[in-house]
């Protein structure tokens, strides 16, 4: 158990449902074959990780911050145009790596100490204020981002769909340059997720547990919190850009709509509110229900649509129209928040100590 | 013999209002001195000022021959002022044992190890452990701390200042809101800290018994200014005390 750094689910039903997405992610090449599948599998490593990193901020430190996409953007931006303007090889995705991340890091660094001395809130707006100023900054220096459009590019030839490792298949799946690239995101994702649950567990993070509770008492102890929220939140920057250079390298694209855009940062909000904050394993919970829901739900309400209305089920024919979706998604959201406050995680933890 | 905590001309302004009226005191190791006055004298904005939570309009704080007035709140923690709560102030959500670990962590400087598992850190847990047991709060270890009686939330807050080992201990009225058979833990607790010679115990008190059997001197805040100051026999008989805050005869036990 070093590798979860003692911090166990807690809970058997919640154990069984994280070993089942960690094994359908694991497997999901050839559990799940077909272009699709895999793309949805990978969105989930990548907003698990990108969900977790920003539970570092909200759950454990308590503080909200609404420049977590641009973060996620930056990682994005650096690697797609490293790839972009010099070709595609490794060395430039290490590049783009190696100007976006210092890049991220001095952002969050720039932005925690002009704000975090002060109230909570003012540091939010101030997120918010940078974000937005970056956002249309990529839109507007087009020559260099591609303004609205972004940038599509190729990736070093290992991870282009047409490579095959080796001839045969393995379960009847021919391990391509898109499964290579899959196996890519999918164990970074992990190991930088495991990282996080490390720092949430250290002394470090129990410190930021105590800021959230009550500042003013950590304060009396001794503890420098401006220091502790500025390190949170350099940390969660780098960890969301790494974020966003791995989106990138899964999509060969990147532009304002899939890194930027502020209905990621809802998205977000919305996935780390669902699993649960101030829980890590939330994210992963938050991340897998929400995209899969974003992914499947349309379909689903789509034939429910049809069925009913072959069943002659007298239903009003637009409420199950799969262009009502996000109807149904808030719905769902509304509920899930107010019959699971603490999120599924605090939800079932909760059961756990009460049996 | 520089370990001196003391305050010169210190005063704090709201507006128009003078909470605190340039107080000056120096407070000497091996003492234990009790700050009485009325309702709104000032005796908790002076110990903000002390601890850093206020910064002073004017004056200064010094201690060991540093002058502190500059200095933040968690600095003034880190040079050894521990301050316990009035108003109960915990993490709530956080169990008792980790209460206090964190103030044990706070005080072994563990301020930024992000690498390692906090569990791992068996000192600062045993060390935890040694305070709980000084506050006898063992076996509400694994309660969260919003969960606790009133009277045990306050040894809780006395336990996180015993943690920090500071040097100069200040106490907001330890004992409010306590019931009767809690009160002697605490009252215990502050008599041994006056048996070592080396701490300053700084104590905000309303119960006149309790400042009777504790305190080595009295200084009496009245409007924010200090109107006496001595031993506490002649302090409680002086007349500017009767007539500032006792109000009526010395024995009784309370002016509030």
């Amino acid at each position: 158990m070093m590798i979860l750094s003692g911090d166990r689910p807690r809970n058997a039903v919640l154990s069984v449902i994280l070993a089942a997405i960690l094994l359908a992610l694991a497997f999901a090449p050839f559990l799940f074959p077909g272009s699709k599948p895999l793309n949805v599998a990978a969105k989930i490593c990548i907003f698990a990780l990108l969900v977790a990193s920003y539970d570092l901020l909200l759950g454990y430190t308590g503080i909200v911050s609404f420049a977590h996409t641009m973060f996620f953007g930056i990682g994005a931006y650096g690697v797609a145009l490293a790839l972009f303007n010099y070709g595609p090889s490794w060395s430039m995705i290490a590049l783009g790596i190696i100007v976006a991340l210092p890049l991220a890091a001095l952002l969050a660094l720039a932005i925690g100490l002009f704000s975090l001395r002060v109230q909570a809130i003012f540091f939010s707006m101030v997120t918010l204020a940078v974000a937005s100023a970056f956002a249309v900054l990529a839109s507007q220096l087009s020559w260099l981002t591609g303004g609205e459009d972004g940038r599509s590019f190729q990736v070093p030839p290992v991870l282009r769909p047409g490579n095959r490792l080796f001839d045969g298949e393995i379960f009847g799946v021919a391990f391509n340059g898109r499964v290579v690239s899959y196996y890519l995101v999918f164990i970074a994702c992990a190991a930088l997720f495991l990282l996080l649950l490390r720092i949430v567990n250290s002394p470090f993070g129990r410190v930021l547990q105590a800021i959230r509770e009550s500042p003013f008492r950590a304060e009396a102890l001794g503890y420098r919190i401006v220091v502790h929220r500025t390190l949170a939140n350099v940390t969660a920057a780098l960890i969301a850009a790494a974020a966003g250079a791995l989106n990138a390298i899964w999509l060969h694209y990147t532009g304002p709509e899939t890194s930027l855009s502020f209905s990621i940062m809802l998205d977000i909000l919305v996935m780390v509110v669902i699993g649960g904050m101030g829980t890590m394993y939330g994210a992963v919970i938050g991340a897998t229900l929400y995209i899969l829901a974003q992914n499947y739900l349309q379909a689903l309400m789509g034939s429910a649509s049809s069925m009913a209305a072959s069943a002659g089920v007298p239903l009003e024919p637009g409420l199950f129209h799969p262009d009502r979706w996000l109807l149904w998604l808030g719905i769902l959201f509304i509920l899930s928040v107010r019959f699971f406050p603490t999120g599924i995680v605090g939800r079932l933890r909760q059961g756990a100590t009460k049996a | 013999m520089s370990t001196h905590l003391e305050t010169r001309d210190l005063t704090i302004r709201f507006g128009g209002h003078v909470a605190v009226d340039s107080v000056t005191c120096a407070f000497r190791p091996g003492e234990l001195t009790a700050i009485v006055g009325p309702n709104g004298a000032g005796k908790t904005t002076y110990f903000n000022l002390i601890s850093g939570q206020l910064r002073a309009s004017a004056g200064q704080v010094l201690f060991a021959g540093e002058d502190l007035t500059r200095l933040s709140a968690p600095l003034r923690a880190r040079r050894g002022l521990g301050r316990a709560f009035q108003l109960t102030n915990l993490f709530p959500n956080l169990t008792v044992a980790e209460n206090i670990r964190l103030s044990v962590q706070a005080t072994r400087g563990v301020h930024y190890e992000m690498l390692r598992v906090w569990s791992k850190r068996r000192d600062l847990i045993a060390r935890a452990d040694e305070v709980l047991e000084q506050v006898a709060l063992s076996a509400r270890r694994n309660v969260a701390a919003a969960a606790l009686s009133h009277g045990d939330q306050r040894k809780l807050e006395v336990g996180m200042m015993l943690a920090l080992e500071p040097a100069v201990f200040m106490f907001d009225e330890p004992t409010a809101g306590m019931s009767v058979d809690e009160v002697p833990v605490v009252l215990d607790l502050i008599a041994k800290l006056k048996r070592d010679a080396s701490k300053i115990v700084l104590l905000v008190e309303h119960k006149m018994d309790v400042v009777r059997s504790l305190a080595d001197r009295i200084i009496v805040l009245h409007n924010g200014r200090l109107v006496a100051d001595g031993v506490p026999a002649e302090v409680i008989a002086s007349a500017i005390v009767q007539e500032a805050y006792l109000g009526t005869a010395p024995t009784q036990a309370s002016a509030a």
